[in-house]
């Protein structure tokens, strides 16, 4: 099984400016890093490993229901301002995946690491508790309820037993301004809104409880060009944040332009984790579809077995 | 997994990193998005012109509101007025203020049931159990009036709790509960009334009281109605105040006005007539409180704005953390409360508990008022306002034609007609808010 991430794996020397610079700066740094001869793929590599401790790591995760074994032995690891997209044909178990990060599922065996320390999510409640914020494919939206409405839905600001709609609203504007939202009126109802504006509210009400990591289920599915622009452009901004976000997609176009990894799964285990700017978009296909399992590859792996 | 071989200077970046506060705003990343706005997008101006055209575009894209429920009003004051010079006397207006009370307050909780995009049919037979409830504790066992009052007004609370209980908790469907709940509530109401079949109330009973006591001080009608214009006015202007202040969108003084003086006309004029009769109807006053009540309670607070997420979509909803199941419960309990509450108001007016309390139809004036008013029967969209104008409709209808001498039958068609009318606005309506993006 080749491992994209160890062939990318290139000794490197970090330069002192750039480790006391903040993430935010490194990655501004980063844009422009292609002009100072710094491969793209390094360039990549050293903001995967500017936070030690990732703020998610799955050990050894499985997951059965009832005769079907979901997920085996599942590794993941997702850092501080890292786009980390977990690709997978249809029924590879990304969807349970997810849902066993946020809860829904309680895993069978291995260890939730939040921090660095292992965790037990067995409700949604806990992992929204940990900081954990998942947005689902179907949006959790109220059609006739206005954005501001829908953004706090479930943790309404109030004073003295009523809803402070004037800070509820001016906390709404605020955020929309800060990710670059823009939508008619913060004060008409979520039906108004385009398919991409209403996945953009359903991710920035995410943001409300002010999470660590996102997890985002498919949410350019059904997207237009435009957007799927806006939707991407946004997860740029939730990285920029230093957030760590969870990118569940088909599009390998989409996992290109945003994400920094790519962790591929294959009938419930892992299938390798890719790093995205050193990787072709036919190894990360490959991968998915299993097309490098086959007699040559296993010839490949056998012969470096008998090297060692 | 690559990530493992972290170096320890990587691990300093990760310090420095946590130290450094994320960044408030983005404007390396805003910059160039924030400036270019889409031409598409409808901005609403500040001032009277952009409320003119805002509203334009809303009656547009088919969000009437009430507009229509207002014009079929005005409607039926001309054709029946036309028809009959007493229709808008003073005296009939009156007696329709006071009638329509106990309908009205059915279709309060109702209201509330349609919000959730549900139905109650149980109203009509709770409201009849409430009545007959009141009359055998006060009447034949004697209990203090009030101790009768709230124990049936409790009665009706927890007759809609237990259709709550069925329907949220054990999942049976809404209409299949409530329907079991019309017939039984029947048979338990005729139980009660026993072999006599009719308890008569005192008339210094408090429930004969409440729609024969008016307040005969003609300062009592005008203060009503300043106190009203007045805490509109001052609430309205404090709200858009503290809007400026806060940096976001308010309402131009000039619409605030403009909003008061429509709602002095017609308090006024309202005071006017009720004291050229009888005076203000305590029971009127009662459904007013009511309706602010409710209306605060949907719109600005918590527990409203549930009920309408529940309305919009219960998986958000639920998602969103909102407990559905209570919600619901305690939804059908406050739509069996009004049932409770207009059912002694029916029985005030006619002075007894009958056979017949809760029967014909009132479950289904109290359904279409209702819907008439302009709450949608899909749910998540109303007011409880809704309810006044609505029943105010129906009952304008059947005191009009009750003055023309026309049978019952052709009061059956007529309230039907204008029932399927306005069920027809509101899915002609629906569709234009879904070709203007607004449903």
């Amino acid at each position: 099984m080749p491992d994209g991430t160890t062939s990318a794996a290139v000794p490197r020397t970090v330069p002192p400016h750039r480790v006391a610079g903040s993430l935010r700066s490194l990655l501004l740094d980063l844009r422009a890093s292609p002009r100072r001869g710094i491969p793209a793929g390094q360039a990549a590599k050293e903001m995967v490993h500017v936070t030690a401790t990732p703020v998610l790591a799955l050990r050894g995760v499985s997951k059965r229901f009832g005769a079907v074994q979901a997920l085996t032995d599942v590794e993941l690891e997702v850092h501080s301002g890292e786009v980390v997209a977990l690709v997978g044909d249809n029924g590879a178990g990304k969807s349970t995946l997810v849902k066993t990060i946020a809860g829904v599922h309680p895993i069978d065996d291995g260890v939730i690491e939040w921090e660095g320390r292992p965790v037990s999510i067995t409700r949604p409640h806990d992992a929204q508790t940990l900081g954990i914020a998942t947005v689902y494919q179907d949006l959790a939206l109220c059609d006739n309820i206005d954005v501001v409405g829908n953004l706090f839905l479930g943790r309404e600001l109030r004073s003295w037993g009523v809803l402070n709609e004037v800070e509820m609203e001016r906390r709404s504007r605020e955020l929309l301004t800060t990710l670059s939202i823009r939508i008619p009126s913060v004060r008409i109802p979520i039906a108004s809104l385009s398919g991409g504006q209403r996945q953009t509210v359903a991710i920035a009400r995410s943001m409300l409880g002010e999470p660590k990591l996102v997890i985002l289920d498919e949410p350019t599915a059904a997207l237009g060009v435009e957007q799927t622009a806006q939707v991407l452009d946004l997860v740029e901004r939730l990285r920029e944040r230093g957030l760590a976000v969870l990118l569940i997609s088909h599009n390998m176009a989409d996992v290109k332009a945003v994400a920094d990894k790519v962790a591929v799964l294959r009938l419930g285990s892992n299938n390798g984790v890719f790093d995205v700017a050193s990787t072709s978009q036919e190894e990360i296909i490959a991968a998915i579809t299993g097309a490098t399992d086959n007699a040559v590859t296993r010839r490949q792996s056998r012969t470096v077995e008998v090297q060692k | 997994m690559s990530t493992e071989n972290t170096s320890p200077s990587a691990g300093q970046a990760a310090t420095s990193l946590d130290k450094a506060p994320a960044p408030v705003d983005a404007p390396a990343a805003a910059d160039g998005a924030v400036t270019a706005v889409d031409p598409r997008l409808l901005v609403r101006e500040q001032g009277f012109g952009g409320y003119l055209a805002e509203f334009k575009r809303k009656i547009r894209a088919g969000d009437l509101g009430s507009i229509p429920v207002v014009l079929g009003l005005l409607i039926i004051c001309v054709v029946f007025q036309s028809l009959n010079s007493n229709f808008l006397s003073a005296e009939n207006l009156s007696n329709i203020s006071v009638a329509m009370v106990g309908t009205g307050m059915i279709a309060t909780g109702i209201v509330f049931v349609l919000l959730l995009g549900e139905i109650d049919l149980s109203v009509g037979s709770v409201s009849g159990v409430s009545g007959a409830l009141f009359a055998v504790l006060s009447v034949t066992h004697g209990v203090n009036d009030w101790l009768a009052l709230v124990i049936a007004i409790a009665g009706g609370a927890l007759i809609g709790a237990i259709h709550g209980f069925f329907f949220a908790r054990i999942g049976a469907p809404a209409f299949a509960v409530t329907l079991a709940g019309l017939l039984f509530w029947l048979g338990f109401m005729l139980q009660l009334l026993g072999d006599s079949g009719t308890i008569n109330l005192p008339a210094d009973s408090v429930v004969a009281k409440l729609t024969t006591y008016y307040f005969t001080d003609v300062a009592a009608a005008y203060g009503l109605a300043l106190v009203a214009v007045v805490v509109f006015f001052v609430t309205s202007f404090l709200d858009s105040r503290r809007r400026e202040a806060a940096g976001v969108p308010s309402r131009p003084l000039s619409e605030i006005v403009l909003r008061t003086a429509v709602l002095a006309v017609v308090a006024f004029a309202a005071a006017i007539m009720f004291n050229q009769y009888k005076g203000l109807p305590l029971a009127l006053v009662i459904f007013l409180a009511v309706l602010v009540i409710t209306d605060f309670v949907l719109r600005r607070t918590t527990y409203g704005r549930k009920i309408f997420a529940l309305g919009g979509s219960v998986e958000a909803s639920r998602r969103a953390g909102i407990n559905v199941t209570l919600i619901r419960i305690s939804v059908y309990s406050i739509a069996g409360t009004f049932a409770a509450v207009g059912g002694l108001f029916i029985a005030s007016k006619i002075a007894a508990a009958n056979q017949g309390a809760g029967t014909g139809d009132l479950l289904m004036n109290a359904i279409a008022a209702a819907v008439i008013g302009g709450t949608s029967l899909f749910g998540g969209r109303g007011r409880t306002w809704n309810a006044l104008l609505g029943v105010m409709v129906i009952t304008s209808i059947q005191y009009g034609l009750a003055l023309q001498g026309i049978a019952t039958p052709i009061v059956y068609m007529i309230t039907g007609g204008v029932l399927l009318a306005t069920v027809v606005i509101d899915s002609i309506t629906r569709k234009t808010q879904k070709t203007a993006g607004r449903a």
